[in-house]
């Protein structure tokens, strides 16, 4: 399960040569008539195959869509969900919603931000980690929760949580 | 279809139907406060500075959005809502960067004479100072987003009268702001036309005329309601 | 398809299902806790067994107790077991073959399974949602011949009314009334949306259905097309939950392809189509017509009504929206009639209400309780005080719109009305257990800080407000307020209450304002120290 469709760097670098996202991309807009209503489906659809949405795939879809650029940038600004900065390799989500609060979600996203060297909502300087946070990932009852690369976890415990992060970082360097 | 009839203020008004209740008022003689509402522009109901009573409703209704009904009562100055216009003009002057003494629009501008009728003297809220860019790449025109309240009259007109759609708002909640094409610098669009319309309908001195010097900015937001009226007469 | 058709294939389902069955919950929470390994052991060891024909391994939705997953219940004898490791899978095959185990069973004579009344849960924990053929077993789609071969549209609607259900996405409007407005309102299209943002931090209720029953939310939605004379409908989901997502998309073509999604349904001249939007993360989207707005692929922002959305809705069609558990409650009021609905409840509110239990609380999970049962009996009895046995102090209801209730509250009664009177909400039903280690000026602080980041930015006395708000409550605790600071939040609460132009920034306040109600020494008290030597 993955909480968010962004792509890693690393799935990016692992990609061939021939590339056909923008070919999946088209397909998209094309299930929808090129229709103005689907530019969120749209938005969705190419952060999921880019892993962000640059100014030039902003500019792409605008046009393909006959949307005024500003209107195209204004939507993808509105929601959370989109990205206009690329994602870190490796990404840990904390949640804080109200359960997960109560139960000590502060706490543990402070820590986190000490260990990681990278404050909530940013990429670390080498692009290798995003510490991220999010209202709710639904799993309350195994407050508090996360996500790390996708992968819930309940009753998310600070150390432990720190070792699996640091041996994911430590391991691959 | 008949006139509906309604009472405004405990005055008796006559209305057309389909006729907002702005309007309704203000051809009553009644002068309510209104910011994001410009005369040949859709209205959108964000400033709130409208609001008023009506009997009967629960909640407070935006004059600028409400249709006329027969048998309305209306009341649009009482003491409630006075004070809410007051905290509401507040709330924008603690926005952003409001330092009227050095604005090109001082004396012609909306938010300044907003604050005077509606009494507000000074701001209780904390300033939250935020550090606002200008942009003046644009020839002709520059923005300080310091004095920007948000209302969207510049994104309206430039879509609805222009046709281009050069401006949007970006982000949202205290974050947002105006934005013209893909964020980038106004003079960079490619699709602004140079007509000069969102400066016309900007309220405060947040759009201004390039190479214009403080107090000589004419107060010209009427045209906007010229230049609709003068394209309905020629079609 | 027709009805023999269907009950066809029920028969066939019931035939070839094996008397021996494991079913493990497959839904998000049990998910995390590591159900699927759990399914992984468990099937490779009955093929070492050689019993894979005989003992079926199968996927249902959640069984409620998310906070000890991964629950496994065995069938035929219905027992259940919570906290299951992958290596107790031998042991789970041993209990089925009726040998001992020692796996940690759910107490079932519990409260809080004996105080549940299950109608829109009644197939979770029974049921495969991935598989059509399990809701039809059920008795799924009976409904819906039911209501286009043998009701009017008006029919169907009088029964929704008369049956008393009220909306459960938090306002709790008469869902008769609103179906019989779209039903007249005048429109040459006509949506049906389905309301699945659930934006409350710390609910997943909705969550849950969708996971567990997503057909019976078609369903009760096709059901609802036919009344109001819709023939496409949306289900805007948060793009949060994936597996939701997948599920309903399973869910629809599914019944797509066996006709009771799409053109003439059950031969009729009836049709229906049903799409997913997927949210993009903004709160705010569960407003309608900030809901409305993101369909046509606009930012989420709302905007003031009348119209409402049953009159000019998605593209100024007239459009009847409702929550995920509101769509899950008709077809038990279809087929079990009106009147029996109507009498489950209390005068004014009907039928039952699912909350998701959580924060400080022992048992957390998810319980459909029948309204009017009052708080004490599901905060004590059902969810067994807190863990560490420390007083409970208060509970949350309807999230960032809510507010808090003391515990002293406790005998209020679960139902809009006396939620209201003590100023909080229903809700969506999220219920957050605080106990007396929670700083209640704490807890309005996170709300504000949820609703300032989550404001549209349209209005402004939210967009402006709730920033202020958020600021003086920050000094607050940082003991830098000034006396005259209280007075000033609550001038500043009451305007955005009556100013604001949505539901968000209108209930943003109620956080404060319940806390400043019964909590208000807390707040005194972080003043108390700066006024001695501030001024
Ligand atoms: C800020 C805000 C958020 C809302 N979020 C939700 C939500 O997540 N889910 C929901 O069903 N209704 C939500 N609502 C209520 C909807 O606007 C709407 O009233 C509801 O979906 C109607 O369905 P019902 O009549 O079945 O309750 C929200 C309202 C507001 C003001
Ligand atoms: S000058 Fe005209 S075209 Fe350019 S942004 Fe302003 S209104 Fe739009
Ligand atoms: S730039 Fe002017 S017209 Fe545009 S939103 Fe800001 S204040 Fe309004
Ligand atoms: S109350 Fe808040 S969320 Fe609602 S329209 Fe106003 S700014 Fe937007
Ligand atoms: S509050 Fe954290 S998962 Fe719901
Ligand atoms: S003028 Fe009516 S809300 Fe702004
Ligand atoms: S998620 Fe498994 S019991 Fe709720």
């Amino acid at each position: 399960m993955t909480t968010s469709t962004t792509e890693t760097a690393a799935d990016r670098g692992a990609r061939p040569a021939g590339d056909n996202r923008r070919k999946i991309l088209e397909a998209t807009m094309k299930r929808f008539q090129y229709q103005g209503d689907a530019l969120i489906e749209v938005l969705h659809k190419a952060q999921e195959l880019y892993g962000f949405l640059s100014p030039e795939l902003l500019s792409d879809v605008a046009q393909r869509l006959r949307l005024p650029p500003s209107r195209v940038y204004g939507v993808a600004t509105f929601y959370h969900f989109f990205s206009l900065a690329p994602q870190g390799e490796h990404t840990c989500t904390v949640c804080l919603g109200t359960a997960c609060y109560v139960r000590g979600a502060a706490l543990l996203l402070r820590e986190l931000e000490e260990l990681s060297g990278v404050k909530a909502g940013h990429t670390s300087a080498d692009g290798r980690f995003s510490l991220l946070t999010a209202r709710c990932l639904g799993a309350c009852g195994l407050a508090p929760a996360a996500v790390l690369d996708g992968e819930v976890i309940g009753h998310a415990d600070r150390s432990d949580l720190a070792v699996r992060i640091q041996s994911l970082l430590g391991r691959e360097r | 279809m008949a006139a509906k009839t309604l009472t405004i203020d405990g005055h008796l008004v006559s209305a057309r139907p389909g006729e907002t209740l702005l309007a309704a008022i203000r051809e009553a003689g009644i002068t309510v406060p209104t910011l994001c509402h410009l005369d040949g522009l859709s209205d959108v109901g964000a400033c709130r500075l409208c609001l008023v009573e009506i009997e009967g409703q629960r909640r407070l209704q935006p004059a600028c959005m409400t249709m006329v009904s027969e048998g309305m009562v209306v009341h649009t100055n009482t003491p409630r809502l006075q004070s809410y216009r007051r905290q509401i003009i507040e709330l924008l002057f603690a926005e952003r960067n409001h330092v009227c003494a050095v604005c090109v629009a001082s004396g012609h501008c909306e938010l300044q004479r907003l604050a005077g009728m509606v009494g507000m003297d000074h701001v209780r809220y904390e300033y939250l100072s935020p550090n606002c860019p200008v942009d003046i790449s644009h020839p002709r025109f520059g923005i300080d987003h310091n004095r920007c309240v948000l209302c969207t009259r510049c994104v309206r007109a430039c879509d609805e009268i222009e046709g281009v759609h050069t401006w949007d708002v970006a982000g949202r909640g205290v974050n947002a702001h105006v934005i013209t094409d893909l964020n980038q610098p106004w003079g960079a669009s490619t699709t602004c036309t140079s007509c000069g319309k969102c400066q016309l309908a900007c309220p405060t001195g947040a759009i201004f005329p390039r190479g214009v010097t403080v107090g000589e900015r004419p107060h010209a937001s009427e045209r906007i309601a010229l230049i609709v009226e003068a394209r309905k007469q020629r079609w | 398809m027709d009805l023999h058709e269907l009950e066809a294939i029920a028969e066939r389902e019931l035939a070839q299902r094996p008397r021996l069955r494991i079913l493990h919950c497959s839904a998000t929470g049990c998910q995390a806790s590591g159900a699927l390994e759990l399914k992984r052991r468990l099937e490779s060891l009955l093929a070492e067994m050689g019993r894979q024909t005989e003992i079926d391994v199968g996927a249902v939705g959640c069984l409620g107790l998310c906070g000890r997953g991964p629950i496994v219940r065995i069938e035929p004898s219905g027992e259940t077991f919570e906290h299951v490791k992958p290596d107790d899978a031998a042991e789970i095959i041993a209990a089925l073959d009726g040998h001992a185990c020692h796996v940690a069973r759910c107490d079932q004579n519990h409260p809080f399974f004996t105080r549940q009344l299950l109608i829109v849960r009644r197939h979770c924990g029974l049921i495969n949602p991935d598989r059509i053929e399990d809701y039809i077993a059920v008795g799924g789609y009976r409904s819906l011949y039911h209501v286009i071969h043998e009701m009017t549209p008006t029919e169907v609607i009088q029964a929704i009314t008369r049956s008393g259900l009220r909306g459960r996405g938090g306002a709790g409007y008469p869902t008769g009334l609103k179906w019989a407005t779209v039903a007249k309102s005048p429109g040459e299209r006509k949506f049906v949306i389905c309301n699945a943002d659930e934006g409350d931090p710390g609910a997943f209720m909705d969550r849950s259905i969708l996971e567990s029953d997503p057909h019976l939310v078609l369903e009760g939605m096709a059901i609802a097309a036919y009344a109001v004379g819709a023939e496409q409908g949306f289900i805007y989901v948060r793009g949060e939950y994936p597996l939701a997502i997948e599920r309903l998309q399973k869910a629809i073509a599914q019944a797509r392809r066996h006709g009771l999604l799409g053109t003439q349904i059950f031969e009729s001249g009836f049709n229906f189509r049903v799409d997913i939007r997927v949210g993009a993360g903004a709160f705010v989207c569960g407003e309608e017509t900030a809901l409305i707005a993101s369909i046509e692929g606009r930012r989420g922002q709302p905007r003031p009504r009348p119209p409402y959305p049953a009159e000019s809705g998605l593209w100024g069609m007239p459009t009847l929206i409702n929550n995920v558990e509101t769509f899950a409650n008709v077809t038990a009021i279809i087929e079990n009639g009106p009147e029996w609905y109507s009498r489950i409840g209390t005068e004014k509110s009907k039928g039952t209400k699912i909350f998701a239990l959580t924060g400080k609380i022992r048992n957390t999970g998810l319980i459909e309780v029948p309204m009017g049962i009052t708080l004490r009996e599901i905060v004590e009895e059902m969810g067994g005080g807190t863990p560490d046995g420390t007083p409970v102090k208060a509970v949350q209801t309807g999230g960032p719109s809510g507010g808090c209730i003391p515990a002293s509250l406790f005998d209020t009664p679960v139902d809009y009305e006396s939620l209201a009177a003590v100023g909080s909400i229903m809700g969506s039903g999220g219920m957050v257990v605080m106990d007396e280690h929670t700083n209640m000026v704490d807890v309005a602080r996170f709300y504000m800080e949820f609703c300032k980041d989550e404001s549209c930015g349209k209005c402004i006395p939210c967009r402006v407000g709730t920033v202020q708000l958020f600021n003086m409550l920050t000094k607050l605790r940082n003991r830098q307020a000034h006396p005259s600071d209280l007075s000033r939040i609550e001038e500043l609460c009451e305007l955005m209450r009556e100013t604001s132009l949505c539901g968000l920034g209108q209930s943003a306040p109620n956080p404060v304002l319940s806390t400043l109600h019964y909590f208000r020494h807390e707040y005194e008290e972080l003043i108390g120290a700066e006024g001695d030597h501030g001024s």
